[in-house]
């Protein structure tokens, strides 16, 4: 563990001490920033320790080792916003169990052993998993089947698995889980964006499911109204707005590359071959076949929240990100 | 004589040319009065798709006109907005009947709907139908997707014979098979009315004598017919739509519905009757 950026004298009491994990990511950045002056933000990341602004303490740390602990035990954390997450192409399997799930455990437990008053676990649509027998709008009560089809969306279903265990069994710690959609934008890593803002971008030959987006912004004020109004439960986090995968692809500015999508042994064999892990893993190929739409009334009507930008906002920063080039 | 260079076929784009013969603005302006909410794209959840429903609405046009020469009644019948089930026989091994009918409530002069049909399973997972089917406002038969359309005051079109109706030998013809009880809960689970309709016609589109079962396992479709054509053969079509059913959720036991589906299921059978008595020429 590295020693934090800046010391910190006793909080003063008027502050609550919200400590966010994965903070070196871009959600995490811009939920800092909004949260930075209410309350007094400790950053945690397993990548680096993150620069941040004057104030907030910052710890390069792996959750499920530790150390993690020393970081409760200086300060009296009131909330945690769980927002950091290994994704698959940054790690081994194994390595990303550990960190993911092991971690997400060791960070429940430790919220308890402390008494901690609030846990945001921020999760992702994906748990529901891509199948042909998907209806459209998943309620929140829906099967979490993403597990079924693939090892490597395990440690995703299992840290909902664990996180709702703590919501029933412990109520004191104010669980709650947030399943956003595909979250785009400025600085974000994950499969979809690395894969938005390629040049070329592989499709399945006949297959165009229907998919949600929200802006990196949108979700980063989401996970602030979720915190600030601490209603406990699950909720999906997306927009009542919908567009075909390969529309998307020609918003985004990207030229198509069509993968034959019969045997459907074939793209994953493809990916796999070519490693398109960072961004059309074989693990993900049947989301590109198969429709996930989530409804996201409940968390809409929950925390009064609609998204400011529009889906064309969130292409229209792929498309000129191309324009300007690398 | 000079040939035509290259320049002469710059501004020519087949797409565009047959896009502009199947979407002309009548058909725009019927997709126009259409109330139906959609997102920035033109899409709603399902994948229903603004765009390909004009061009799919040119060719029914064509085929409700000219093709099958249907005669609809009782389109006055059809409320303008809210929830609403559409229930009929099916029939004629191809889902013609669920086209005709899903053309004639897009057309209706009176108020207009984009209605929604059910489909098998395991269409999603055939490349391009399942999207186009999708665009055109089909969906598996889901519960789930059945109740959030209803909420959402979508149409549904309901054949609650499913196969059972649709692949049924021409010996068969206008004897209703069984009818599943899904749709009456389905309507008084969400206060839905039940628009009844008679098709007529469909029946003799595509007459079979039974179904080459060892072969439909193979494939793994429901049945294969045994046919004289694979297309659709040019019958006349009459539509019979009936008054508006409303249920009260008032049931003691499934017996009740029972009861229920066999009101709509006579309903049904009468609007048949009417289509089978004004019709005087099969083809």
């Amino acid at each position: 563990m590295a020693a934090p950026s800046s010391r910190t004298r006793k909080s003063e009491p008027s502050k609550k001490t919200v400590l966010v994990t994965g903070a070196a990511g871009s959600l995490a950045k811009r939920v800092i920033s909004r949260l930075h002056g209410r309350y007094k933000v400790i950053a945690v990341d397993f990548r680096r320790q993150v620069e941040t602004d004057a104030g907030i303490p910052s710890y390069k740390v792996e959750i499920h080792k530790r150390g993690f602990e020393d970081i409760f035990r200086e300060h009296k954390i009131d909330a945690v916003l769980h927002l950091g997450r290994i994704f698959a192409h940054e790690s081994d399997r194994s390595r990303r169990y550990n960190a993911n799930v092991l971690g997400t455990k060791r960070l429940l437990e430790l919220s308890h052993k402390y008494g901690v008053g609030q846990v945001l676990i921020h999760s992702t649509y994906m748990v529901y998993g891509a199948s042909p027998y998907n209806p459209a709008l998943l309620d929140e009560d829906h099967p979490l089947k993403g597990s079924e089809a693939t090892y490597d969306l395990i440690d995703s279903v299992e840290i909902e698995a664990l996180a709702t265990i703590y919501l029933w069994k412990h109520p004191e710690l104010n669980v709650t889980i947030l399943r956003p959609c595909n979250v785009l934008g400025p600085g974000v890593r994950n499969t979809m964006s690395v894969l938005l803002s390629r040049k070329l971008v592989p499709v399945l030959v006949g297959f165009s499911p229907m998919m949600q987006f929200l802006h990196v912004d949108d979700m980063a004020e989401a996970l602030v109204l979720a915190f600030e109004k601490n209603k406990p439960g699950i909720y999906n986090v997306a927009p009542e707005d919908y567009v075909a995968y390969q529309v998307a692809v020609e918003q985004c500015g990207c030229g198509k590359l069509p993968i034959p999508s019969i045997p459907p042994a074939l793209p994953k064999l493809w990916s796999r071959l070519l490693n398109w892990n960072a961004f059309f893993p074989p693990y993900m190929v049947n989301f590109f076949k198969y429709p996930v739409v989530i409804d996201g009334r409940l968390f809409r009507e929950t925390f009064g929240w609609k998204p400011r930008r529009s889906l064309n906002d969130i292409f229209g920063y792929y498309r000129k990100q191309k324009s300007v080039g690398p | 004589m000079r040939f035509p260079g290259p320049s002469a076929f710059k501004n020519f784009h087949l797409r565009d040319e047959l896009m502009r013969r199947v979407v002309t603005p009548e058909i725009e302006a019927m997709i126009g009065r259409i109330t139906k909410r959609t997102g920035s794209f033109g899409y709603d959840a399902w994948g229903y798709d603004e765009n390909q429903v004009k061009v799919a609405a040119g060719i029914m046009k064509l085929l409700y006109e000219r093709y099958f020469r249907v005669t609809a009644h009782g389109l006055e019948n059809i409320p303008p907005d809210g929830r609403l089930l559409v229930v009929g026989n099916h029939s004629g091994q191809l889902p013609m009947d669920g086209v005709l009918v899903g053309y004639a409530l897009l057309s209706n002069l009176h108020s207009p709907r984009a209605a929604r049909a059910m489909i098998e399973r395991f269409f999603p997972t055939v490349p391009f139908l399942g999207n186009l089917l999708n665009g055109l406002g089909a969906v598996i038969g889901d519960p789930l997707n059945c109740a959030k359309m209803l909420e959402a005051e979508e149409t549904i079109i309901v054949f609650p014979e499913g196969i059972r109706g649709s692949g049924k030998p021409y010996r068969k013809r206008y004897q209703l098979q069984r009818f599943g009880n899904g749709f009456v809960h389905l309507a008084m689970n969400h206060k839905a009315p039940i628009v009844p309709v008679g098709i007529v016609g469909c029946e003799e589109t595509m007459p079979s004598l039974g179904s080459i079962d060892p072969l439909a396992k193979l494939l793994g479709i429901p049945y294969v017919p045994l046919v004289p054509t694979l297309f659709p053969l040019p019958a006349r079509v009459f539509l019979n739509f009936g008054k508006p059913i409303y249920f009260e959720g008032d049931v003691e036991s499934e017996a009740d519905v029972a009861e229920r589906v066999e009101t709509v299921k006579d309903e049904i059978r009468g609007l048949i009757g009417q289509g089978l008595a004004e019709r005087t020429r099969i083809y």
